[in-house]
């Protein structure tokens, strides 16, 4: 079960940081869902994963760290409402400055500075 | 209401803001409730900070148990000297933006007002917890608050530098919920004192990934502090700002830095064992790096709001020397230069507004434009600023940086310290004259400038309420010196947090 976990922490962060270094809004935005999916996940693991186990003493043998449980549904309740705002920013930036990259601007692309000159020549 | 005295910063701002976004505040045209709202609440947050910093300086830090849950079960509001002085100077700060803004900045949105008291929440809540998540929450109550307030106003400029500042501190938030995580499987508890505590307590596997969370954690608070090399969205972020938000916005590196001081001191502190002054090697280089570009910044600046906003990041710099030299002493000088550059600061950036407003399409750009109305009285407002920024005798930034000179002698960075410090203020006034000429001096014969529009009242109270903070602070120097001093010997006194917190160390 841990190594599925780990596997899943580590792929979702990859995923994240990957997109969130893509330079269109859009990409950005779902880069910093997967960062906070991952971040969720990795925060319910720091009570250690055990099967079976209960969050009341006196229910079970076992018992699971309630805890981590409390700090994750806070996380995501706050991670969705950042995620929500800045859908919304990044909509208006795209109707304010026209496109939806987040420097604002297209990056010059060598390949379209380089082509019109060669057919004139 | 002494029983509460140390949630009531935080209960304040959040109970008025809420009630502001109801009918008799709510609406375009009520702008006047609002105003008088903002203000009452403004006037009650400085006089509660006030009498909670009197209170701590007479009966000792005050623990207050959320919900009466106990340590280091619940989550706990810690409330000493430092973080009393920090809540009061917030409080003031906010005081005077919101005189500032009555002239007019408040009516660009709806909700200018409430979403400044719900930054007062963020703020003054991360000052007073005692409780790392408790601590992210806060963070993150701040940062959605600076988000709206950011793009106040609206305008292309803003929404870029928002959606760069918004999804910086995104990953950053990312990034302390997994510090977050990685402490709390290792330590087991999220309270600031007990984990002081347990750290020590470590075997030698657990301590490298205690040692793995407590540096990603320096990289969330030097993302917020603006440390080299997390500073690049400060200077356009707080440059294209609406004036009196960049003003309030001067006190959030401060957060970052006080997040610094406190974590590091008490958790990762000297008594840590093995881990004791892990990220001082760190901080040195980063620190006096961080002076370099922001010096460098502010000497290119094209215009007076991104030289403050550099000189902001100068501060920061100077700060977290103080911070690198981990002595009580430096400590005391560091709070004594924050309280100081944290007002100029503002100061400058409401300047600078002003400036603008009498310049026409020039605003405060560094090129020839039209003289200013009232050319004589920002003139003097510029240059009580300027000089008090780069820390010129009659003002308290010429004792805040001697004080941080001071108690860098003796130690083996003073020639790194002193060199780097003095030949930043040298450059820092250079600047400053620069701008200074350039903006008074220089102007186009032709042009009248009876229309441009005076400075209302509201604007001269607000920033002359921040001015003469300066020569207040060095006139009162001894006291304040005293005051930070004990401060910092409280911050430092780690036995005498966890009595406060009824924690022992044999107690597991």
């Amino acid at each position: 079960m841990e190594t599925v976990y780990v596997i899943c922490v580590g792929v979702l962060t990859f995923c994240g940081v990957f997109l969130c270094l893509r330079g269109r809004t859009f990409s950005v935005v779902v880069g910093l869902t997967m960062l906070s999916y991952a971040v969720n996940l990795f925060l319910f693991s720091s009570g250690r994963l055990s099967l079976d186990g209960a969050a009341i003493l006196g229910m079970a043998d076992k018992y699971a760290d309630p805890l981590p449980q409390a700090l994750t549904l806070t996380a995501i309740v706050i991670g969705f409402a950042m995620i929500a705002f800045v859908v919304i920013l990044a909509l208006r930036a795209r109707a304010d400055l026209g496109n939806d990259f987040v420097d604002g601007s297209e990056p010059l692309d060598s390949d379209k500075l380089v082509k019109p000159n060669r057919g004139k020549a | 209401m002494t029983l509460h005295l140390a949630i009531l910063p935080i209960l304040i701002p959040m109970i008025g803001g809420l009630l502001m976004l109801l009918p008799p505040f709510a609406g375009p045209l009520r702008y006047q409730y609002r105003r008088a709202g903002a203000l009452f609440l403004m006037l009650t947050q400085v006089a509660v900070s006030v009498y909670l910093m009197y209170v701590v300086v007479q009966n000792g830090a005050i623990m207050y148990a959320v919900g009466d849950w106990r340590p280091p079960f619940g989550i706990i509001l810690y409330v000493d000297q430092l973080s009393a002085m920090l809540v009061a100077l917030t409080g003031f700060l906010g005081l005077a933006i919101t005189l500032y803004s009555f002239a007019g900045d408040d009516r660009e949105g709806k909700y200018f007002h409430p979403m400044v008291q719900f930054l007062l929440v963020g703020i003054c809540g991360a000052f007073l917890t005692n409780d790392l998540f408790n601590l992210f929450v806060f963070f993150e109550v701040l940062l959605i608050a600076s988000y709206t307030l950011l793009i106040h106003g609206g305008g292309k400029q803003k929404t870029a530098a928002n959606l760069h500042y918004v999804i910086l501190n995104l990953v950053g938030s990312s990034l302390f919920l997994f510090a977050l995580g990685t402490l709390y499987g290792i330590t087991g508890t999220l309270n600031i004192a007990d984990m002081a505590m347990r750290v020590t307590q470590l075997s030698e596997g657990n301590q490298l990934i205690a040692q793995a969370g407590g540096s990603l954690m320096l990289i969330v608070f030097g993302l917020k502090a603006a440390m080299l090399p997390l500073h690049f969205w400060l200077p356009q972020t707080y440059a294209v700002a609406s004036a009196p938000v960049a003003a309030m916005f001067a006190i959030m590196t401060k957060v970052g830095v006080y997040c610094i001081f406190r974590v590091y001191t008490v958790i990762f502190g000297e008594q840590a064992g093995e881990l004791a002054d892990m990220i001082q090697p760190w901080i040195w280089p980063l620190a006096i790096l961080s002076i370099v570009a922001g010096t460098i910044g502010a000497l290119a600046s094209p215009n007076l709001r991104t030289l403050a906003g550099n000189l902001v990041v100068v501060s920061v710099g100077t700060l977290l020397i103080a911070f690198a030299l981990r002595t009580p002493e430096a400590t005391a000088a560091g709070l004594l230069y924050l309280i100081h550059s944290t007002i100029i600061t503002g100061a400058l950036f409401l300047i600078a507004d002003m400036l603008g407003q009498q310049r026409g399409k020039a605003l405060d750009y560094f090129v020839i434009a039209r003289k200013m109305k009232q050319q004589a009285l920002l003139g003097v407002m510029f240059v009580v600023a300027a000089m008090a920024v780069a820390g010129l005798p009659p003002f308290a930034g010429f004792l805040g940086k001697l004080v941080v000179l001071q108690s860098a002698t003796n130690t083996d960075y003073t020639a790194w310290v002193w060199s780097i410090i003095l030949v930043s203020s040298l450059a820092t006034i250079v600047a400053l004259s620069r701008a200074g000429t350039t903006l008074f001096w220089r102007n186009t014969p032709s042009h009248d400038a009876a229309e441009s529009p005076g400075i209302s009242k509201w604007q001269l109270g607000g920033t002359g309420l921040l001015l003469i903070a300066s020569p207040m602070l060095a006139l009162f120097g001894a006291s304040v010196i005293e005051y930070t001093n004990n401060a910092a010997v409280q911050l430092h006194d780690i036995p005498y947090l966890l009595e406060v917190m009824n924690l022992h160390g044999d107690a597991q």
